[in-house]
């Protein structure tokens, strides 16, 4: 099976930022906030985060701030919107630079996205998604502004999500899937609010998304996947059950994804790699404890030292 | 990017750079048209073309919007309105036919037939949803688009029920459909619709649809998940019931408080070994079968010279923010000794008479019932040298045999509280749980889900027989399934062995005799001048957790030594609980003993030989009350004045919130990763009272 390719990782991330005119950089091109904190996570986990140049980051990601609403874009041009928000604040973070940032406007622009039920649109169109309750609390907490917002309707909107198997959807009667599972979890954990969450049965129906090749699926009956990795296995050491699944056969799974030759991390075996499914890897690596990694946080998704960081520096 | 094939790096051919030019050039088309606000029919097909190739791009959506807001305004008469509509609905099925779970795309549909511009086309919409389900019946985007579409035509629940039917004749493997289902049905039961009304009916008839998918693939989870929900539905108790208390009902206590009123002890009469309670107050316990809310001073009223029923504050006994808890306690203040006489006095505890204790799921407590104990003053105070012998190093006896402590003393008349409600659980639901037995015994051997079903329905028969009894029909059987899963299903091992602990506990503490074969009478289990009451030994049981405890609340020394803990989650349960010893465990963190922040009699505690420190990757970090969890009450001030006073909160957070708030006198971390010369010092810092072995 083999190790981490950590230098071959590094390599290919770095030659992802460089190549942004193929066909396939610009279909991504509308996302790159978030691919940028995909990308300088993956970094910071394995170690490497000083490969780029932090200026010509920090410049970028504040070029991309929409100073009329207070968000931030995908790239530049673009329009803003809560999860390129959350992208942005996260990358600032890493490089402890939230300083730099009108804390005050960034917060008001997500605090203005809560609707009157609790729940958050992703942006002024109204789509409303639990992933943008995680989003907005995540950012919210990050600029310690939780304040702002009504946090005990935010918490009752997600509740109001959860299914009868202990999952939950992006809105109410929504199937239950691991990436909104992450979502509700990690909000919920965030907001002090996980007694809200069936431990047992949701962490019974988390662990059998482990299949037999190791690797985790997203729901019942699909093929397994690495972004799993991270989805299913963040919600399982949130809620405290992560040792209901073999973390062994997990871990040979996410290795045999890897592209040996080039580096890079894909969904399955031999699949195309790219940078979401590296970050997703290599943080799932990271919650089992994969030696020489940085330790990620289940609930951020940023390294647990930048977490502290935030949380109990001396102002 | 999903399934697709790796391919060897290839230098860009002319075909896919043109590919990319093109791709570029729209882009920058639309960027340049949504920044000018250009709405020209031309500009509007070009941003079509850039969502037929990439249907991701959000800001291609918005642009839409506000050039169908814009030309709306434009537009005169309902002819042009359905154009401009019928205009953005192609666009979206072109974007699906590219990515059926685009996000963007099914939003943009539902923003535009929310517009309420027109009467919406019902059958296109069904259409596209029954051409799109075809594809894939599994698509959530597809599910949850025609939930919008029913809700918008008003189609009722029952025909939405039967559509998950048709989806399930067709294949039985579809989760998605079992989980409309689900949802539908339990909303359609809750509210009695008509044709609804008879729950064990519409139950049964589940029952038989589910073992026909179970039969026909035993390994597909699709059913397996749906048929646990009907279990649930099942045995879940209706009815709120207390099932025990401390102190029980009939007890007498005599209470000898010493002179300065620091300590009393309370010792059940006629024994003479006692509870010493080192704050001067008395708890009562209550513990319901499920989480309730609403236990206060009009719910639970509380006869005694000593206090006023007014005054009392109930708390949740909970770790957690819930107004939720099975366990709730009260603590009554022991009176000023000089003005009581050696009179018996009673305390009489009345419940259920409002109807505020509430069950999550909204059943009430409504069968109201009564209980008393009796307490007594000594009127002889307390030889110093006794009071004083918490302060003396406390000695676990740690011979590796099984030995105890027995004060001749078990609770096993408890209160019982619902003695004369043994729970009724209706004829029907004890057929059903039965008859899935038999059913299920028959089915093949070796499939997981067959025998982990099994092990869940013994469990949940053994739970209905009575609550009373603690009667455990089944726990063999259930233990050699367990056995059997961890062999056959070794990847979730850890999920057999943590059900298999709380067999284990049930087993052990179910009657006098069980929980006495673990504890065998000696007298040097712990140092000699502490004759405590009610200590226990559950050791050497490969416990992952603890359950049962309700069974266990007048325990005030607990030795869980030798056992395979992870978590502790429930102990807080354990008002009394005095000295805790989880030497050799499996504790990874030191946010895993949260729940000891509620034990406020807790003064010894022996973590020796844990993981506390091993493990980077702490899984309670967000069960315990921090910073993280924006749940810190009054720690912020605490935090800032160790910032101030220099202390590494960032790497020792974890100690300083735990350790303020324990009162120990007497803690072990040695054979801990944690325990450094870094540890010692700042738990000399935060918790100077207490001794560090």
């Amino acid at each position: 099976m083999g190790d981490l390719e950590v230098h071959k990782h590094v390599q290919y991330i770095i030659s992802v930022e460089k190549k942004k005119e193929s066909f396939e950089a610009l279909v991504m091109e509308h996302l790159r906030m978030n691919g940028a904190y995909w990308g300088l996570t993956t970094l910071d986990l394995l170690q490497n985060i000083t490969a780029v140049d932090q200026e010509e980051v920090i410049s970028w990601v504040m070029s991309c701030w929409d100073q009329d609403s207070g968000g931030f874009t995908g790239t530049v041009g673009h329009d803003p919107h809560v999860h390129y928000t959350l992208s942005a604040v996260q990358i600032l973070a890493l490089f402890d630079r939230l300083d730099i940032l009108d804390k005050d406007k960034v917060s008001s622009y997500i605090a203005r996205l809560q609707n009157e039920d609790g729940s958050f649109s992703g942006d002024i169109w109204g789509e409303i998604d639990t992933r943008f309750s995680y989003c907005a609390i995540c950012c919210l907490s990050i600029l310690h502004c939780l304040d702002k917002i009504n946090v005990e309707k935010a918490v009752n909107y997600i509740v109001s999500c959860k299914n009868l198997d202990g999952g939950f959807g992006c809105t109410a009667g929504g199937e239950s899937h691991a990436g909104q599972i992450f979502c509700c979890v990690g909000a919920l954990s965030i907001a002090g609010a996980l007694h809200h969450v069936d431990r047992d049965l949701l962490g019974w129906w988390l662990c059998e998304r482990q299949c037999k090749d190791g690797g985790l699926n997203g729901r019942p009956e699909k093929l397994a996947d690495v972004c799993y990795s991270w989805w299913v296995l963040s919600s399982l050491v949130m809620i405290d059950r992560v040792h209901w699944i073999d973390k062994t056969k997990l871990a040979m799974y996410i290795l045999s994804c890897q592209d040996r030759e080039n580096g890079g991390i894909s969904d399955r075996p031999d699949n195309a790699v790219d940078v979401f499914h590296t970050y997703f890897g290599v943080a799932g690596l990271s919650l089992m404890e994969y030696p020489g990694l940085k330790s990620i946080d289940p609930a951020f998704a940023l390294p647990v030292d930048v977490v502290n960081r935030i949380f109990f520096k001396k102002p | 990017m999903h399934g697709r094939p790796r391919q060897p790096p290839q230098a860009e051919d002319a075909a896919s750079a043109s590919k990319a030019s093109n791709l570029r050039e729209l882009q920058s088309k639309l960027l340049h048209n949504h920044h000018q606000r250009i709405y020209s029919q031309e500009a509007i097909d070009a941003s079509s073309k850039l969502l037929d190739i990439n249907p991701e791009i959000l800001t291609a959506w918005n642009y839409r919007k506000l050039a169908f807001q814009h030309n709306l305004q434009e537009a005169s008469d309902p002819p042009h309105f359905k154009s401009l509509v019928n205009d953005e609905l192609r666009v979206v099925e072109m974007a699906l036919r590219r990515n059926p779970k685009s996000y963007g795309a099914w939003y943009h549909r539902k923003w535009v037939l929310s517009q309420g511009l027109l009467e919406v086309d019902f059958d296109r919409e069904f259409y596209l949803l029954d051409q799109l389900l075809k594809v894939d019946a599994r698509n959530f985007h597809g599910w949850s688009y025609r939930r919008f579409v029913a809700k918008m035509k008003d189609v009722s629940e029952v025909e939405e029920l039967k559509f998950t039917m048709d989806m399930i004749d067709s294949n039985f493997s579809n989760y998605s459909a079992w989980h409309n289902r689900s949802a539908l049905l339990s909303h359609l039961l809750s509210k009695k619709a008509h044709g609804f009304d008879e729950r064990e009916k519409i139950l049964a008839e589940e029952y038989d649809l589910v073992r026909q998918a179970l039969f026909t693939d035993p390994s597909d989870q699709s059913g397996w998940f749906y048929h646990l929900w009907l279990l649930d539905q099942t045995v879940t108790p209706d009815e709120v019931l207390l099932i025990s208390s401390w102190p029980f009902d009939g007890s007498n206590w005599c209470i000898t408080v010493d002179e300065d009123k620091v300590h009393c002890k309370v010792s059940q009469l006629p024994c003479s070994s006692y509870y010493f309670l080192n704050s001067g107050k008395l708890p009562i316990v209550l513990y319901f079968n499920q989480p309730v809310k609403g236990v206060h001073s009009s719910s639970v009223i509380v006869n005694s010279v000593f206090v006023k029923n007014e005054d009392l504050i109930w708390r949740p006994v909970t770790p957690t923010k819930s107004e939720q808890a099975a366990c709730w306690v009260v603590y009554i203040g022991i009176p000023d000794f000089q003005k009581i006489d050696t009179k018996v006095y009673a305390v009489e505890i009345n419940i259920g008479h409002s109807k505020d204790i509430i069950s999550s799921n909204g059943s009430v407590f409504s069968h109201p019932l009564q209980f008393r104990f009796n307490l007594s003053f000594n009127s002889i105070s307390l030889e110093h040298a006794e009071v004083e012998s918490i302060d003396e190093l406390f000695v676990w006896n740690d011979s590796g045999s099984s030995v105890a402590e027995h004060c001749g003393f078990f609770p096993f008349n408890r209160v019982n509280a619902s003695e004369d409600h043994t729970l009724k659980s209706s004829k029907w639901n004890l057929e059903t749980i039965s008859y899935e037995i038999d059913l299920f015994k028959e089915l093949e051997e070796n499939c997981k889900f067959v025998k982990l079903t099994l092990a869940r329905l013994f469990l949940a028969q053994d739970a209905m027989m009575s609550y009373k009894t603690c009667s455990l029909i089944h726990s063999r059987d259930v233990l050699r399934l367990f056995d059997d899963l961890i062999r056959l299903d070794p990847m979730h091992a850890g999920y057999y062995e943590d059900e298999r602990s709380i067999v284990v506990v049930n087993q052990v503490t179910s009657d006098e005799q069980s929980l006495m074969s673990q504890n065998s009478h000696s007298s040097n289990y712990f140092s000699s001048k502490l004759p405590l009451n009610g200590c226990i030994q559950l050791t050497n049981l490969s416990l992952t957790r603890i359950g049962s405890v309700d069974r266990l609340l007048w325990v005030q020394v607990l030795d869980l030594s030798h056992n395979k803990l992870h978590s502790l989650a429930g102990i807080e349960a354990l008002q009394l609980l005095t000295c805790l010893n989880l030497r050799n465990n499996q504790i990874n963190s030191l946010t895993a003993l949260e729940p000891l922040k509620l034990l406020s009699f807790l003064r010894v505690l022996d973590l020796s030989f844990n993981k506390i420190g091993a493990h980077p990757v702490d899984t309670t970090r967000y069960l315990c009350h921090s910073p993280l969890s924006h749940s810190i009450f009054g720690a912020k001030k605490c935090i800032e004045d160790y910032l101030e006073a220099n202390i590494n909160v960032t790497d020792h957070w974890e100690a300083i919130l735990l350790f303020r708030e324990l009162r120990l006198k007497q803690l072990e971390v040695k054979g801990n990763v944690v325990a450094d010369e870094n540890f010692r010092d700042l738990f000399a810092k935060v918790a100077s009272h207490a001794d560090l072995a």
